[in-house]
């Protein structure tokens, strides 16, 4: 039976980790490398790094940490980050990532989609979506790394996750805005009601505060991994732990 | 040891290439014919489509390459599926070396494709060279939605049917999984893959 995965993101900035609140207030937190490293010896079951400011400054990721990560971690990791093409997204991936992940990109231009998903197989390919409560509505919102330039694209998240994986679209990670940063639990809720139109991986992000907010998405939104940054990275929760806590409460988790 | 990659045209061959490196075992990442029929290993990885893989094998004039090899060979991920008959993935002829036709997952609603993430064999030969010191509780990744039938397989693994993980006949050997991105249970079987 496949595992759960739990997975840190890391937000890359200019090389270097960091990691807002909110997505404001960044701080750094260190050197790609040794936290790629440091995860994959705690146990950790992928990485995903998002290249935070590649994408509303339309320049796309630095290939060079790509190819140092792969040379040092044996464990899968996933790229984010200004990739609107194939080109780009072939260079990222020769670079040694597994997969590359499109947000506001897909946005701008939903067809990136069908174009990755067609050169390296849907398996590539994830879509990353930033849902925010409008009143009873969950909206999807565009460029979220620079929250200057945060754009409303105009389109409900239902909608759009059927569109990617119409598309081709081979996981998503769905970041419930509302809940990302406050660390009092993932938005189970949307999570679930989203589960229910994915038949793709779909991980979940935001929120993370705490053990039981790991548990909870597991077993009550059925998300096949759970994306985490602060907690994982200020050490608040540490992965063997986290997973052997897990595994008491029947859990599938590696280790 | 010479050890050569084929460079099928996929996408992410350099982690195979990387992992290699890990175990302190230089490898070349190649199409040239005579540098995959002289090396000692050969490893066909791949990642993508059957049919598309096979096309590229085809350009690169490897078809007959690959089915002549005598020495160790491992395929990894499409790699294993291309040692297959054929694969329903774009109704492909693959290389035949192993009897068989790959076919997409039978999941029920309730699991997801692709097979993604951390899952666990079962080793029907635990006696097989590449299990050598793996005491069958490990956690390999997997990245499919295609997968081949069980006959010739030394270990497999499930994720709504029962699939082959890891298959033997003869001098090719493959699994379905990616050892390269396995961490330490991963690195394991690519040293026993060196050293079988």
């Amino acid at each position: 039976m496949v595992a759960v995965r739990l997975i840190p993101c890391l937000d890359v900035r200019d090389g270097r980790v960091v990691k807002g609140v909110r997505f404001r207030n960044h701080r750094e937190m260190g050197d790609i490398v040794e936290l790629a490293a440091r995860y994959r010896d705690e146990g950790a079951d992928e990485l995903v790094f998002y290249d935070i400011t590649a994408s509303p400054q339309r320049r796309s990721v630095d290939v060079g940490w790509v190819e140092k990560v792969a040379a040092a971690i044996d464990i899968p990791f996933c790229v984010a980050g200004g990739i609107r093409d194939v080109d780009t997204a072939r260079a990222v991936l020769h670079a040694g990532a597994d997969k590359v992940s499109v947000n506001s990109p897909a946005l701008e231009r939903p067809a990136l989609i069908s174009e990755l998903a067609e050169a390296f197989g849907s398996q590539c390919v994830v879509v990353g979506i930033d849902s925010i409560r409008e009143g009873s509505h969950l909206r999807v919102r565009q460029y979220t790394g620079d929250p200057d330039n945060m754009v409303d694209p105009r389109r409900d998240t239902e909608h759009w996750v059927e569109e990617v994986q119409r598309l081709g679209a081979g996981e998503i990670v769905l970041n419930c805005m509302d809940s990302d940063g406050v660390r009092s639990g993932y938005d189970i809720d949307q999570l679930a009601h989203i589960r229910a139109l994915c038949k793709v991986p779909l991980i979940a992000s935001g929120g993370a505060g705490e053990e039981a907010h790991f548990l909870e998405v597991f077993q009550q939104a059925d998300v096949d991994g759970a994306l985490a940054a602060t907690v994982f990275h200020s050490g608040q929760i540490a992965i063997p732990e986290l997973k052997a806590w897990l595994a008491e409460r029947r859990v599938v988790t590696r280790f | 040891m010479t050890i050569a990659v084929i460079n099928s045209g996929g996408a992410n061959l350099g982690s195979v290439v990387h992992a290699l490196n890990r175990l302190g075992a230089e490898s070349v990442l190649t199409r040239d014919a005579a540098e995959i029929r002289a090396a000692e290993r050969v490893i066909l990885p791949g990642v993508g489509a059957a049919a598309w893989a096979m096309n590229a094998l085809r350009e690169a004039g490897l078809v007959e390459v690959v089915r002549g090899l005598t020495q160790p060979v491992l395929g990894i991920c499409l790699g294993l599926q291309l040692l297959f008959e054929r694969s329903d993935e774009g109704d492909a002829e693959c290389l035949g070396q192993i009897p068989g036709t790959v076919g997409k997952l039978a999941v029920d609603a309730s699991l997801r494709l692709p097979h993604m993430g951390w899952n666990q064999l079962a080793w029907s030969d635990a006696g097989d060279p590449l299990a050598r010191g793996l005491s069958g509780d490990e956690w390999f990744y997997f990245v499919h939605s295609f997968a081949a039938p069980v006959d010739h397989a030394v270990a497999t693994s499930e994720h709504g049917q029962r699939f082959a993980a890891v298959v033997r006949r003869g001098n090719f050997a493959a699994c379905q999984f990616h050892p390269e991105k396995s961490a330490a249970a991963g690195a394991r079987l690519l040293a026993n893959f060196l050293s079988s």
